[in-house]
């Protein structure tokens, strides 16, 4: 338990000693808002919500959570220093939700700086800050389930790349489960697939985050989730920490 | 642990070779069969060997002869094919958590976060292993890190970026070291005074280092083992090695036991 909190301070510290979160900040931050000003039609609408920005939110980070994530086992298998890592006394779990926390904060930290938003619809109009604070957990959990996969996906490889293209493919995939197009195309076939599907859509379950819903069923599927890939990474790392 | 005669659990094995000193006990370090195949090909076979407090134990043996890979099965980094280990008692694969506590373990090629300070990359070792900041001054010193604690590991030279991987290793003072080529790229002065702390801590601890510098193995090592192919081909003291050729010189015997054993 300690060992994973020091862990994560380390990781997180790594962070900050490069460029790296800074660059990754600016580019969230600018995305985010070109998305929600001028796609979203933030100004056209004339209502006093955050609609237009929890609705791109999903789709920024299945591009950016991927990028945190491809270094996470990848650079430690290049550098050689999963070796030193995994040779002290910590257990592989310690180090996997360590590393998980940190990028998890990381995303907070990048989430909380979207805040200049609800300061202007606040200013604009009273907008209904109970939904907005629901979709900011909503978007948290979706941040932390897409970390998860694709921190499990870097364990696989010492090649960030081939991280990155499968951790995007992975979520992806979660993303759209619910989508018409998947099931559709599965009900006709396997009518059941078709219900896992709408079920295992990480998209769906946040929708109703952003409508001010706070689930009980869509918190434990999100625990859930994440508690899968992590295991699923401890699995890997212990399987093939060498290779 | 109190001085003495061989132990006898270990006698068998490396009794014969303890004789520079009073100050044996149980082995610390335990290889029995120890196997790694990567796919169809065996890197290390069915080594067997043990290390006791006051040993300093020089691994030998051309380039992937296996050194490596059976170091990295002693800090539970490999799982063997078959085979077992043990530190200081506890078993590397079932008791993997106490063995690398006790454990000192020196990666090849000394890796270590290039973004963090040296200070900062003892400071996180030393947390994870329950240490006190004495002991990162202590380590600072031992490896004569203080003049650059502040810099970013990543900006060392090559010298100093091992001392730090020496100084990680040698943090919570542990009884037993495992250190994959400790003075590799150290200038003479440096490599001078890593065998004297070599030798210095040796009384206390059973040490296996790896190595190519056969005069390393003549000045510290109480013990040689060589390895070839995976296979042991030799066990003995540096003297008795050296006395295997005509000549008498270490290199010789090197060169007739690993090309007797490529060819
Ligand atoms: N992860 C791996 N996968 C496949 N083969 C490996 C792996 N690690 C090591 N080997 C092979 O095992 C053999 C032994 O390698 P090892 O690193 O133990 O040698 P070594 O004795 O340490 O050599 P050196 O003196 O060059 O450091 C080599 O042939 C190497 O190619
Ligand atoms: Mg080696």
């Amino acid at each position: 338990m300690r060992n994973m909190l020091i862990i994560a301070r380390r990781e997180l510290g790594a962070y900050f000693a490069t460029p790296v979160a800074v660059v990754f900040i600016v580019i969230f931050l600018v995305l985010q808002s070109v998305l929600t000003f001028n796609m979203g039609g933030f100004f056209d609408r004339d209502q006093a919500d955050l609609i237009p920005f929890f609705s791109f939110l999903p789709w920024v980070l299945l591009l950016l959570v991927p990028a945190i994530t491809m270094r996470l086992w990848a650079e430690e298998r290049r550098g050689g220093t999963i070796e030193l890592l995994l040779t002290l006394p910590v257990r592989v779990w310690e180090a996997v939700v360590g590393k998980f926390i940190a990028a998890w904060c990381f995303c907070a930290i990048a989430l909380v700086l979207t805040f200049p938003m609800v300061i202007t619809v606040n200013f604009l109009g009273h907008p209904d800050n109970g939904m907005i604070v629901a979709g900011y957990l909503g978007a948290l959990l979706v941040a932390g389930s897409f970390l998860s996969v694709g921190a499990a996906m870097s364990a696989t490889t010492r090649n960030q790349v081939i991280a990155f293209v499968a951790a995007v493919a992975l979520c992806l995939l979660f993303a759209v489960m619910s989508y018409p197009l998947v099931t559709e195309f599965l009900s006709q076939r396997v009518p059941v697939l078709a219900e896992v599907a709408r079920g295992l859509s990480v998209n769906e379950r946040y929708l109703g985050f952003t409508r001010g819903v706070i689930a009980l069923p869509d918190i434990v599927f999100f625990a859930s989730f994440m508690l899968f890939w992590l295991v699923a990474n401890t699995l890997i790392l212990q399987a093939r920490k060498a290779d | 642990m109190p001085p003495g005669p061989d132990n006898s659990a270990d006698a068998t094995k490396s009794g014969r070779n303890q004789g520079n000193g009073g100050t044996m006990d149980t082995a610390l370090i335990e290889m029995r069969g120890l196997t790694k195949y990567f796919g169809g090909f065996c890197a290390v076979r069915d080594v067997s060997f043990s290390v006791a407090r006051g040993e300093v134990v020089g691994f030998l043996g051309p380039n992937g002869a296996g050194k490596s890979t059976t170091m990295k099965m002693l800090a539970g980094f490999m799982t063997p094919s078959s085979g077992s280990a043990s530190i200081e008692g506890h078993d590397v694969l079932r008791d993997g958590l106490a063995a690398r506590r006790a454990l000192g373990y020196l990666p090849e090629g000394a890796p270590a976060y290039g973004e963090m300070s040296v200070e900062a990359f003892l400071e996180f070792v030393a947390r994870i292993r329950r240490v006190g900041p004495d002991a990162v001054r202590r380590a600072l010193a031992l490896t004569s890190l203080d003049s650059v604690r502040l810099q970013p590991i990543e900006t060392l030279s090559k010298g100093f970026k091992r001392r730090v991987g020496l100084a990680q290793a040698l943090l919570h003072d542990p009884a037993t070291l495992v250190m994959d080529e400790p003075t590799d790229g150290l200038d003479p002065n440096q490599k001078f005074e890593v065998r004297a702390l070599i030798r210095a801590m040796a009384p206390r601890k059973a040490i296996l280092i790896s190595t190519h510098l056969l005069e390393e193995v003549e000045a510290i090592c109480t013990r040689a083992v060589v390895i070839a192919r995976g296979v042991i081909v030799a066990d003995c003291t540096p003297a008795e090695l050296a006395a295997r050729h005509p000549s008498g010189r270490l290199d010789d015997v090197f060169r007739a036991l690993t090309e007797a054993e490529a060819a």
